[in-house]
């Protein structure tokens, strides 16, 4: 079992986290091998909850899967599809059963789902979740009645800090923090400047002392996915610099490109003072993960609970 | 049942929006009023009818009862799809439009702009808590003379 970012975070050392997608079924398995692909290669495993508004397992459970496959598992959690009693209920489950980080997202709206005609819930936004979250771990419901036994997970939360308005990013993560965020993993960095700006802002704001910032990367692997990118998922933001490195690459290099230009932003990311780890989303492309790291000069680091290093 | 949220460009500037709400902030006669108000369902009705009628015109105001536009640049945040109180999601495009409206700006981008512009930045960095929906329906206006948003909107701490 991998130990999880407390520990990576209390020894200082660059904090690693990957995605794993739940499968649409009821297939464990899926889980375990995404599980297994990762495991000892990062601190900690974000289990998404329906991404993109499509049906897939319970990040719930398929986190449970995930941690009995050796992995510390992250557990998301969106406000989409959830009263404040049902999202109590599941982050009191997550703290019964052991899951040692949960991020709090607001989660995408289900128009751009697979359930379009479906009643969208945002009884609470994001921020108020961050805020209810803190509220358990301290004690008590959201009503203010106590709890018998408070939850301990970490509480992890989201940013773009290239979606407009720029100049609000930086305090918009401040008052997620402020409501009790410590750590934050944010969408694709493509744009180290414009990412490095955002980060300026958050130091002068002293949040990094109180949160962790672990930007988030992945592989371009086609120029089909360059262009899904662009057009089709909210909030990512592609430079010009992007496209010149893609430019004139045969359809046969392009992987390659695209695994380089992903290595050598988690190095430059690295350097930047504040930036506490990576968060490497790759969706279906789990197997890519370790190669991308080592690339990076990251892999395998990660010790298990046992105090072993994990084989390949 | 009234039509999902999208968002809407309030038709009234916001340096206007504030001048109007020193108008209506509580006092005594306020409270006075709206004491009397909750005291005759008719009465109620009336006010609450006309509350709704002007709010709707100049704000797109979907009547939650529990008014957020002092703190939010006078754009109302409750004509987001997602309803978020507490500034915009990661989905705003590039030219600050909504991700599920990209026909429309993306309404805490205007809430972040006429705050600004209004020397009201900080007003975005406060806690909002999460919506009563018991007070759907009912009148802001009076809720706020009898002090029960009092304590809807904090200071982020941590």
């Amino acid at each position: 079992m991998t130990a999880g970012l407390l520990a990576a975070f209390d020894a200082g050392r660059f904090a690693v986290t990957a995605e794993l997608g739940p499968p649409r079924g009821a297939d464990p398995d899926a889980v375990v091998r995404k599980a297994k692909l990762l495991r000892g290669w990062v601190d900690a495993v974000n289990v998404t909850d329906n991404q993109g508004a499509r049906v897939r397992m319970s990040s719930l459970g398929a986190a449970v899967i995930a941690q009995r496959s050796g992995v510390s598992p992250v557990m998301q959690l969106t406000c989409r599809d959830r009263n404040r009693l049902a999202l109590q209920s599941d982050l009191l489950a997550a703290g019964a059963l052991g899951i040692p980080h949960v991020l709090l997202l607001t989660g995408d709206h289900p128009k751009l789902g697979d359930h379009p005609e479906a009643k969208p819930v945002f009884d609470l936004d994001g921020v108020q979740l961050t805020w209810l979250a803190r509220t358990l771990r301290d004690g008590t419901l959201m009503s203010g009645e106590p709890l018998t036994v408070a939850p301990r997970w970490l509480i992890g939360t989201v940013e773009n800090p290239f979606a407009p308005p720029l100049s609000h990013r930086a305090d918009r993560l401040a008052k997620k923090v402020a409501a009790g965020a410590e750590f934050v993993q944010t969408q694709y960095v493509f744009d180290v400047p414009v990412f490095a700006r955002w980060l300026a802002r958050l130091r002068d704001l002293g949040v990094t002392e109180h949160c962790a910032v672990l930007p988030g990367v992945g592989p371009i692997r086609s120029t089909r996915m360059l262009e899904f990118l662009r057009t089709a998922v909210p909030g990512v933001h592609l430079p010009s610099t992007v496209d010149d490195r893609f430019r004139g690459v045969p359809a046969d290099r392009v992987a390659e490109t695209g695994l380089r230009l992903c290595a050598e932003t988690i190095q430059e990311l690295a350097e930047l003072p504040g930036v506490a780890g990576v968060h490497v989303m790759a969706f279906g492309f789990e197997h890519g993960v370790p190669e991308i790291l080592e690339r990076a000069g990251l892999a395998p680091h990660v010790t298990t609970l046992e105090g072993s290093v994990d084989a390949r | 049942m009234t039509a999902w949220p999208k968002p809407f460009r309030p038709r009234l500037s916001a340096p206007w929006c504030y001048r109007v709400h020193t108008v209506l902030v509580t006092n005594r006669a306020y409270r006075w009023l709206a004491t009397r108000l909750e005291r005759s369902p008719r009465a109620y009705r009336v006010f609450t009818a006309t509350e709704r009628v002007s709010k709707e015109k100049l704000f797109g105001c979907r009547m939650c009862g529990q008014c957020a536009l002092p703190a939010t640049g006078y754009a109302c945040p409750m004509t987001c799809p997602k309803q978020l109180r507490n500034g915009p999601c990661g989905g705003v495009s590039p030219d600050g439009r909504c991700e599920v409206h990209p026909a429309v700006h993306c309404v805490w981008v205007l809430a972040h702009d006429r705050a600004v512009a209004a020397g009201h930045r900080t007003d975005l960095d406060l806690l909002q808590r999460p919506v009563d929906h018991r007070e759907q329906g009912r009148s802001s206006w009076v809720n706020y003379w009898q002090g029960r948003d009092d304590d809807m909107v904090i200071e982020a701490r941590r």
